[in-house]
């Protein structure tokens, strides 16, 4: 009988921190400008420059720390790496290790197989480094240091995830929280968030772990579970050949759907870390942290329990509108102008979700105003445009987030209410056809609905459907 | 008197009063350079047409009332390992030989609004490693009061431009002893402030958890003054402290009433020079009679200062220097194959023999299975050391002591015993440890003509305690003596008047002890570097 197999897997994730100005200097973080734009003596490492701490960074990550259940170590220390690369531009990175900001925490995570605890084994404060380009027509590199110093938390996972289908779902908890904590936006295209992957496998029941791989360039959930399945079969084959599984960092690729090795561990480097002397320790004081702690904003796990008790809506409506933060807000300021939370969450589910999808973004891109979108539910709801009408202002809303009554008024969208008109186009229509108009006294209920349309196309949509009807039924009659 | 006789202060009056000018200011340190500093080398870069413009302004400014200050106009010379913007910086390394910075250092700000004038840049140990300056990539200093003898180390270049005359004060930098060591060698007044007190934004660090920029005069209280101009809570130094008061020259009281003074036993045993201890011993009379209570006691750890010491400020400096490697500004390898290679080229090249030395005890110490052994138990015997001191001071107001073990020795004879080298820091090394303030002033020749410092060492921010001690010793000792020059013919050496402000050196460094394996690029490229990196900012 062939032998049966267990998946042991760890995850770094790194995450970039939402501030404004980096870590240890008042260099923007903005995105996408020209190399070495935001750079200043501090981030390119000239020689006597020195590092000052951002203060919000270490509430971000403190912040981060109570969200996924850590212990805060309010006494905590920046360290030093030191690795020589050019992107690097002390050549030394500064980190934690001995004291890091948050340790001992966890997260739980809903699975096929139920509810999963995963571990944090810590989470640490750190600096990212600069970009560098390598001109193969010019044949030299060139590096841009607007990343360098960007802040960024490490959070370490213990190697509790059995699965590729655990691994996202730990992925996907720790995205929500960071995002409802508004720490990062945490794209993981654009490298916001980062995961790179350590594996093991081992026979089941076994104790021990296997030897494992660390897996990196892992650019979207779908290639981390590519890259899962692909490392574990080859660790399988490899065991079953009779070879042992190296230690060694390996590059997936996701073309190929194989990873590379990239370094072993024999050439792995010593980083000779030590308490960096240009940072003073950082006290968390009591009051510090009660701070921060009441300043956390409600996470998912408690706008669910709350919408149940406050908003008479399905529970799996709920479910996917707090999948995001930001349709989540919006559903609650839309629900709190109009009060209508059922109206809300329809129009989130349906137009909303299908106008996403059409276009393929995620609900954080969202940006219309729930103002505009209140506006249009009392706009439907008194009758004043019909459904057909307020789907089309609706996406009007979506795309350039137009007032509706403003929209409505200039392109005459109003539905007709003047009895004395409808009743001239319904008669109209009554007389231009006959062969309906005897189906439907002959029983047929059909043609009466293909006489609505008529009506309907004759008012150009702005009649109220069920008052036409009504009045068709009672010329008939 | 001579224009550079006077002291800082002194001069700084004759300016303020209209007796002299700026520009006549400089033009005597200048003339004085150019007489002795082909024999001296204490400058390694000059920046006179800069020095000129500044004097000019800062004229104007002392006329329209916008710049005051006691020292306001009176040149000076830094040390070559603080930030100027625009004015070469080299650490005396080859591998900075053509480093302009595109920032000021905070103390370099500090000094320009109370109207300081910078004639240039002083030659020190490379990197700061060193006690003798002997270890720069430019060659030695060589000591006033006898050019066969060093001047002590690492601002050696400092002590001597202010020593010489050639500037009436100067700027050093003290990571072990390095401006009270040369200030004591040379004859003149050094003061390592408590770490945490100057900004060391901008000063290329060595030992970071130790350094401290301070003062070096020819009096105690042209060293107050100085203080009072340079220190400051700076926000872009996370070491540094806000401190209550910034007061010091208010010290400079001749009054010792009282004063507790103790002087360690453990500092007068084996291995101080003889002539050197009854300086000190005469030094404590002189409180004494002036009513200061003095008597020896233990200190305790002394001996464990120098491991200690040369294992932190080695393992910062192997992080520290790792920025030094060809990729972003100053020497890089012509020759080299790949990154790698580059790196280790450059570095190999660009390094002297002394820092090479301590970047790999540095990267020993920290590396992995031997970091507890040696760097934490550095760090607690640190800790240690800091304790026995905080007892002292419960007992004593100032530590009387020696500045080093002997007079300055002569060329040549410290850098084959590297060891016996960093024996010779005993005395100093202990009070960076601790953080503390600490004073070398000058109290008389040895039996050679050469100076001998005495040491007083305050407790944290006590600064005042040491400048009311070394200001009343002062006052009974009486004005220093000035050295008589005796060298070749210095104006024969014109090639080091050609040390410009973004130039290459004159002559390529070659690093200390070292053949000249490696040329330095040819000059025209690295002026562009230089400029380069002027538009950078």
């Amino acid at each position: 009988m062939a032998k049966q197999y267990e998946t042991v897997i760890g995850l770094e994730v790194h995450v970039e921190l939402a501030t404004k100005t980096k870590i240890f200097c008042g260099c923007s973080t903005a995105f996408g400008a020209a190399p070495n734009a935001h750079t200043c003596p501090v981030c390119t490492g000239m020689p006597g420059s020195l590092p000052v701490l951002n203060k919000q960074v270490v509430e971000y990550a403190m912040a981060v720390g109570l969200a996924t259940n850590c212990q805060i170590h309010q006494f905590c220390k920046f360290d030093r790496k030191n690795y020589f690369y050019p992107d690097n531009p002390q050549n030394y990175q500064i980190s934690q290790l001995y004291l890091p900001i948050c340790h001992d925490g966890f997260v739980e995570v809903e699975t096929s197989a139920g509810t999963r605890r995963i571990g944090i084994h810590e989470i640490h404060m750190e600096e990212d480094a600069g970009k560098l380009i390598h001109d193969e027509w010019e044949d030299c590199s060139l590096v841009d240091y607007n990343r360098s110093g960007v802040p960024l938390i490490e959070i370490v996972s213990e190697p509790d995830m059995r699965s590729a289908e655990e691994v996202i779902a730990y992925l996907e908890k720790l995205r929500l929280i960071i995002q409802y904590l508004g720490a990062s936006d945490c794209k993981l295209q654009e490298g916001s968030m980062r995961a790179d992957v350590n594996l093991s496998v081992r026979e089941v029941g076994t104790e021990t772990f296997g030897t494992r791989t660390e897996m990196k360039n892992l650019n979207s959930f779908k290639a981390i579970a590519r890259a899962i399945d692909g490392e574990r079969e080859r660790q399988i084959e490899r065991l079953e050949e009779g070879k042992p599984v190296i230690q060694e960092t390996r590059r997936w690729d996701d073309n190929k759907e194989y990873s590379y090795p990239m370094r072993s561990k024999e050439d792995a480097h010593d980083y000779r870390y030590f308490p960096d002397p240009d940072l003073v320790p950082i006290l968390i004081s009591d009051e510090w942290l009660q701070e921060v702690k009441d300043r956390q904003p409600e996470l998912r796990t408690e706008k669910l329990e709350r919408y149940k008790k406050e908003f008479d809506i399905p529970a799996y409506d709920a479910g996917i509108i707090t999948e995001s933060k930001r349709m989540a807000d919006i559903f609650e300021e839309t629900t709190a102008l109009c009060k209508k939370p059922k109206k809300v969450s329809n129009w989130l589910m349906g137009e909303t979700l299908r106008l996403l999808k059409e276009e393929n973004r995620e609900p954080e891109t969202l940006d219309f105003s729930p103002a505009n979108l209140a506006k249009l539910i009392e706009l439907a709801e008194a009758g004043t445009i019909n459904q057909t009408v307020a789907k089309e202002v609706f996406e009007q809303i979506f795309h350039q987030d137009v007032d509706p009554e403003a929209y409505v008024e200039e392109h005459g969208l109003k539905t007709v209410n003047d009895e004395g008109a409808l009743r001239s186009v319904v008669e109209s229509v009554i007389a231009s056809n006959p062969q309906s108009v005897s189906d439907y006294k002959g029983g047929k209920e059909k043609a009466l609905g293909f006489l609505v349309g008529q009506t309907m196309k004759a008012m150009k949509g702005k009649a109220n459907p069920a008052a036409v009807n009504a009045m068709l039924r009672e010329l008939l009659a | 008197m001579q224009i550079t006789e006077l002291t800082a202060l002194e001069l700084g009056r004759k300016i303020k009063e209209k007796e002299i000018s700026v520009r006549e200011a400089l033009d005597a340190s200048y003339q004085k350079i150019e007489a002795a500093d082909g024999e001296l080398n204490s400058f390694v870069t000059l920046d006179k047409e800069e020095a000129y413009a500044r004097a000019d302004e800062v004229q104007a400014g002392i006329a329209d009332g916008s710049i005051t200050g006691p020292l306001a106009g009176v040149p000076t010379a830094i040390k070559d390992n603080i930030c100027t913007e625009g004015l070469r910086t080299t650490c005396s390394s080859k591998i900075l030989y053509n480093f302009v910075p595109t920032y000021q250092a905070e103390v370099i700000r500090n000094m320009e609004k109370a109207g300081a004038v910078i004639l240039g840049k002083t030659n020190m140990d490379e990197f700061a490693m060193g006690s003798t300056t002997e270890t720069s990539a430019f060659g030695p200093t060589k000591n006033p009061w006898n050019t066969n003898h060093v001047p002590g180390g690492s601002s050696g270049g400092s002590s001597v431009a202010v020593a010489a005359g050639e500037a009436p004060y100067a700027l050093g930098s003290d990571t072990g002893g390095s401006i009270r060591q040369p200030s004591s060698f040379c004859g003149v007044v050094g003061m390592k402030p408590t770490y945490g007190t100057v900004s060391r934004y901008g000063l290329i660090a060595y030992g970071s958890s130790l350094d401290q920029i301070g003062p070096i005069a020819k009096d105690v209280s042209d060293c107050a003054a100085i203080l009072e101009m340079i220190a400051s809570h700076d926000k872009k130094d996370s070491t540094s402290v806000a401190r209550s008061d910034y007061d010091f020259t208010s010290a400079l009281v001749d009054d010792v009433k009282g004063l507790r003074v103790g002087i360690p036993s453990d500092y007068l045993g084996e291995g101080l020079d003889d002539e050197v201890r009854k300086a000190v011993l005469d030094a404590a009379d002189v409180l004494r009679q002036k009513g200061a209570l003095v008597e020896e006691f233990d200190l305790s750890l002394v001996e464990y200062a120098i491991p200690a010491y040369y294992v932190i400020a080695s393992a910062e400096a192997s992080s520290n220097l790792a920025r030094f490697d060809g990729v972003k500004y100053g020497y890089r390898s012509e020759q080299y194959e790949g990154l790698h290679n580059m790196y280790k080229k450059s570095r190999s090249e660009g390094f002297g023999e002394e820092v090479k030395r301590r970047i790999m005890l540095g990267s020993f110490v920290l590396s992995s299975g031997y970091y507890d052994a040696y760097y934490l138990k550095a760090l607690r015997t640190k800790a240690l050391i800091k304790q026995s001191f905080d007892r002292a001071f419960e007992k004593y107001d100032v530590i009387l002591a020696p500045a080093s073990p002997s007079t300055a020795p002569e060329l040549g004879k410290s850098l084959s015993d590297p060891l016996k080298m960093y024996l010779g820091d005993i005395y100093t090394i202990s009070v960076n440890l601790a953080g503390l303030p600490g004073i070398s002033e000058p109290c008389c020749l040895d039996s050679q003509g050469l100076p001998i410092g005495v040491q007083m060492i305050g407790d944290c921010f006590h600064e005042k305690a040491i400048i009311r001690a070394a200001y009343a010793f002062e006052q009974a000792r009486g004005r220093f003596l000035t050295p008589k020059i005796t060298g070749r013919d210095c104006m024969a050496d014109k090639q080091k008047m050609t040390k410009q402000r973004n130039g290459c050196p004159d002559a390529a460094p070659s690093g200390a002890g070292e053949a000249p394996t490696a040329e330095i690029p040819a000059g025209d490229q690295c002026v562009q570097n230089g400029t380069d990196a002027k538009e950078g900012e």
